[in-house]
């Protein structure tokens, strides 16, 4: 094993679920060397001092489910791996709770990082690796822009049409609103005009 | 006249914005209850911001940086109209409306967006204080002290602060990031005792819970598990989320991890309510979906 390889049989064991990287089965990796402008360019914050400390995965509550460390995630926009990084579990199972970012010791802010590639995910139309969580947020956005306030039996009612969902959580949903938490009717802002043109639509 | 100061300005005694957010008028009634309630008993008062909108929460920032700027910007405009410091309880509400202020401050073109379409100008700076900010300020810790009537002696809790009031400094001012302590003292100044634990800041999941709920119930019951080895017996909370989570999420987390926990989720303003001899409490304790009265009788508190 040459020494590139045996570092990323190391890191995918370190990610549990093969990202791809070093990975045998996969025909050929095609860099995209735009990419990390791209990423740059939307996130207006540059990714390259990043030195790879770990620090950010060392902290990050949500590494058991991801496919991609956070640290690896870096590293990956910056050699150009689009449809790897796009394609991950990784950018959609961040929580966006700053651990990260916080205790950077380069001022990379990776939980914005995760934002930008979330979005290029979006425009670009790639399939997020779970469909549940883009389908929450994209729900949550339908029924803001909707009313101005959220309403949650409305942003549920959305995001089980998006996802297919329709028993989950239906107990819960009960013991929610037999107390009270959930309101039937939404209460809507006058300014609803406004909402439309800040609020942008979303396929999914 | 006791008067105090927080991000330069007198907060006791005067009057402060508020901006409730859709979980207070949601999901986290309790909050937005017993928050007005014990204000009004501490001679803070509070005037809801007319037409105020969603903050964007944990989904704008996700799908769109210009709309999580924008949305909290409007509400930032409609305090501006009022001139008041804007106190937002939500833990989140209050991270985004901090965060879309520093970006309007950076970028030019935000300030040009909100101008287009709001058809006024960006907001004026706004001092946003969280309900732990207004709480714990020594002044009115010292006034709480003096207006406890049943002190809550023998409750042992953990303090659980989360993430969006203290991360990311840069945008929250928070000194003490990783170890904060204003929740602790107001505690101790109603006579609970908070013990010591390292998961003050840890994430409970947040808007994960509604999609992957089974990630969230890990979370949750790596906090529970945590909290009981620091010998609690309940958790405090100041965010509808992280309440929201450990509450509603405790069911599903004892299930997939076999475990028998049942710890009760306070909000911080409802145990000052309940140590002010606020007469209203119950109300509050019914929206529990576990229910925090037995605790509470056990430890002769009602
Ligand atoms: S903490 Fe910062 S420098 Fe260290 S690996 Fe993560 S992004 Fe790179
Ligand atoms: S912001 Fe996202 S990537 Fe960063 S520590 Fe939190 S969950 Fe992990």
């Amino acid at each position: 094993m040459t020494n590139a390889e045996e570092t990323a049989s190391m890191e995918s064991a370190a990610g549990e679920k093969a990202s791809g990287v070093g990975d045998d089965s996969r025909s050929a990796i095609s860099p995209d060397p735009s990419f990390l402008g791209q990423v740059e360019e939307i996130g207006e914050e540059r990714l390259t001092p990043c030195f790879q400390c770990v620090k950010c995965s060392g902290g990050c509550p949500l590494t058991f489910a991801m496919d991609v460390l956070p640290h690896q995630l870096v590293r990956m926009v910056q050699m150009g791996l689009k449809q790897e990084v796009l394609k991950s579990s990784t950018i959609w199972l961040c929580a966006g709770c700053e651990t990260c970012s916080t205790r950077c010791p380069n001022g990379v802010s990776i939980a914005h990082l995760m934002d930008v590639l979330r979005q290029i995910a979006l425009t670009e139309g790639v399939e997020p690796a779970e469909p549940e969580v883009a389908g929450f947020h994209t729900a949550f956005l339908d029924e803001i822009r909707a009313g101005g306030r959220l309403h949650e039996m409305g942003m549920v009612r959305r995001y089980k049409f998006r996802t297919r969902k329709w028993m989950k959580d239906a107990g819960l949903g009960w013991r929610m609103f037999s107390r009270g938490k959930l309101k039937l009717l939404p209460v809507r802002i006058r300014d609803r005009e406004w909402l439309k043109k800040v609020i942008p639509r979303f396929r999914r | 006249m006791c008067r105090l100061q927080t991000n330069g300005k007198v907060i006791m005694d005067r009057n402060l914005s508020y901006y409730p957010g859709c979980s207070l008028h949601g999901t986290a009634e309790e909050y937005d209850a017993s928050t007005r309630e014990i204000c009004a008993l501490l001679g803070v008062g509070l005037h809801e911001l007319d037409d105020w909108n969603c903050c964007g929460a944990s989904s704008a920032h996700v799908l769109s940086k210009e709309a999580s700027v924008l949305m909290p910007a409007r509400n930032l405009a409609l305090a501006g109209r009022e001139g008041k410091d804007l106190l937002v309880p939500c833990a989140a509400c209050y991270g985004r409306s901090k965060a879309a202020q520093a970006a309007l401050e950076e970028d030019a073109s935000l300030r040009d967006k909100f101008g287009e379409t709001f058809a006024e100008d960006p907001p004026a700076k706004v001092s946003i204080v969280s309900l732990l900010d207004v709480l714990a300020e020594p002044a009115m810790l010292h006034r709480i002290q003096e207006q406890v009537k049943k002190p809550l002696a023998g409750l042992k809790t953990v303090c659980y602060y989360g993430c969006l009031l203290v991360r990311p400094p840069r945008v929250t001012g928070a000194a003490n990031y990783e170890a904060p302590e204003s929740m602790d003292h107001v505690l101790t100044a109603v006579g609970a005792t908070p013990l010591p634990w390292s998961y003050k800041t840890d994430c409970c999941g947040g808007g994960l819970a509604i999609g992957r709920s089974d990630l969230v119930a890990k979370l949750v019951d790596d906090l529970l598990m945590q909290a009981i080895d620091a010998g609690a017996e309940a958790l405090v909370t100041a965010c509808p989320m992280c309440q929201g989570n450990l509450d509603t999420r405790q069911q599903e987390a004892r299930q997939a991890f076999e475990r028998d926990y049942e710890l009760p989720i306070f909000y911080i303003s409802e145990l000052v309510g309940l140590a002010l001899g606020h007469p209203g409490v119950d109300a509050w304790w019914r929206k529990h979906l576990l229910d925090p009265r037995p605790l509470l009788r056990a430890r002769e508190l009602m």
